[in-house]
């Protein structure tokens, strides 16, 4: 059967876990070979490659903090190596530090914004080194990003609004090297850092339409969409699946 | 979904057409519709020759009586409704805000918002009973933003935005999802008349990052995407599939 990423290349960042591990087993069994950074989930990585590799699929895992520019810069160089190309980057890493914005600390604050958008903007610069015709660079940014119905995450949404911004900037900047740049927006979605259950859900549920939590497969399958040839019109584009948070 | 049924009006050309034809490959039986009784059953015989199911049924969307005899004859025939697409629009008159008329205005009012609202409204009348389905309504660039001499055809494509989140909403509990789809410059007839010249229409794609035209099958294959179970937890969403010209 043909697979839509057969023959691709896919760098996705923070893949050992949650949403980022659900990207990358989706775009393996689409076809592509997978390459998953990790900062400190040597064993969730490793389970991640292991049932790639269980169904069939190439993938490799690369340790690399996304506050570590030179570890960025590393990740996108070795997964050249390892493949011998990069066709779809996914800027999947991020943090958020749930708490009032007065009680948050200097530290805190750098550490949303390096690895949010920092780490963002660095691993985009070394993929688009070895992008050709028909690229993709696909962000996770937030539904937070363009509106924030829920409290406790305003730095979080301030990192998400820049990744948003761009975005947009960078689709018309490579829009004619045939690259296409999005950013898939996820309402609140069922994780270890985010789970469904517990008393920081609560309003988090109530601000969606469906009354519910997203799972980390619905947020997967819009990233493939958006990898696959038959978004090829689609740049510059806040996708949001957020269960209609933001309707 | 076994066997699932879509419905779209607009098919006869452009998006609605290249719609019709992506469900048919995906082996959905699909209602056609459209004002055009010839066209209609030319479509449809292509369509069947894909090996599926097609009926053509004609309804003008802005008349509420065709309205509720197509989705009452889509559910005769087939027996459910999964899926509607509402395409039918019109790009109206062009031209400065100071020769637009109450008349124009109704021109364009009248398929791109009542048609929209009707089509809804007689689509979730079967969804909402039924507890489930999916409708994807068709934007533009100009739901998002103003163009000089697209005042009303801006105004209308708002207007689509807003019908489609406030469904969404009202929708969400019963296992229905609402969402459209903001198409930027597509090749299609529509596109010619609206620029008018070949240099007007080079001039519009200077305009869009991906610097081409889209072709109707890039704004039909996000449709069928958006329509299908892929798309569990989007609703209330707005997809611009634009070649990145309103990205910025």
């Amino acid at each position: 059967m043909f697979k839509q990423l057969e023959g691709k290349v896919a760098l996705i960042t923070g893949g050992s876990r949650g949403i980022g591990a659900a990207i990358a087993k989706r775009l393996a069994s689409d076809g592509a070979n997978v390459a998953i950074t990790y900062a400190k989930g040597a064993d969730a990585a490793a389970s991640v490659l292991k049932e790639i590799e269980g169904a069939g699929g190439m993938a490799i895992a690369i340790q690399a903090d996304a506050a570590d520019a030179d570890a960025s810069n590393a990740a996108v160089e070795k997964t050249v190596a390892a493949f011998g190309r990069l066709d779809v980057l996914v800027n999947n890493v991020g943090t958020a530090i749930p708490k009032s914005f007065a009680e948050t600390t200097l530290e805190e604050l750098d550490r949303l914004i390096d690895v949010n958008v920092r780490g963002t903007l660095v691993a985009t610069q070394a993929a688009l080194k070895h992008m050709k015709n028909g690229g993709r660079i696909i962000m996770i940014g937030s539904s937070v990003g363009e509106r924030v119905m829920v409290p406790g995450l305003v730095p979080y949404a301030a990192t998400k609004g820049a990744v948003k911004m761009f975005t947009q900037g960078l689709s018309r900047e490579v829009g004619s090297r045939g690259i296409t740049v999005n950013n898939v927006q996820p309402g609140p979605i069922d994780t270890d850092l985010n789970p469904a259950a517990g008393d920081w859900a609560v309003p988090q549920k109530a601000a969606t339409a469906l009354d519910r939590y997203g799972h980390v497969e619905e947020v997967a399958a819009l990233v493939a969409f958006v990898a696959g040839p038959e978004a090829s019109y689609i740049t510059g584009a806040n996708l949001t699946v957020d269960g209609g948070t933001n309707a | 979904m076994k066997d699932p049924v879509v419905l779209i009006t607009g098919a006869l050309t452009g998006i609605g057409r290249a719609t019709a034809f992506a469900f048919a490959n995906e082996g959905v039986r699909v209602v056609a519709s459209g004002r055009h009784d010839a066209e209609g059953h030319a479509l449809v015989a292509e369509l069947r020759k894909l090996g599926g199911e097609a009926e053509f049924l004609r309804a003008d969307v802005r008349h509420e009586d065709d309205v509720r005899s197509l989705v009452d004859e889509t559910v005769a025939r087939f027996g459910r409704l999964d899926v509607a697409v509402n395409t039918a629009g019109t790009e109206g008159k062009p031209g400065p805000v100071t020769a637009q008329s109450a008349e124009s205005y109704a021109a364009t009012f009248d398929t791109n918002v009542l048609g929209t609202l009707l089509s809804m409204k007689h689509e979730l009348r079967v969804m909402l009973a039924q507890g489930s389905g999916s409708i994807v309504n068709v934007s533009s660039t100009y739901g998002q933003t103003g163009g000089a001499g697209a005042s009303v055809y801006a105004a209308s494509k708002h207007a689509v935005e807003g019908l489609t989140k406030s469904a969404a909403l009202e929708a969400a509990g019963s296992g229905v999802r609402v969402n459209v789809v903001a198409p930027g410059p597509i090749e299609t007839g529509m596109l010619n008349r609206f620029t008018g010249t070949d240099e007007r229409k080079a001039g519009l794609i200077t305009t869009v990052p991906l610097k081409r035209v889209g072709a109707p099958e890039e704004i039909a294959q996000t449709i069928v995407f958006l329509s299908s179970d892929k798309a569990s937890f989007i609703t209330g969403a707005s997809f611009a599939v634009d070649g990145g010209k309103t990205a910025q």
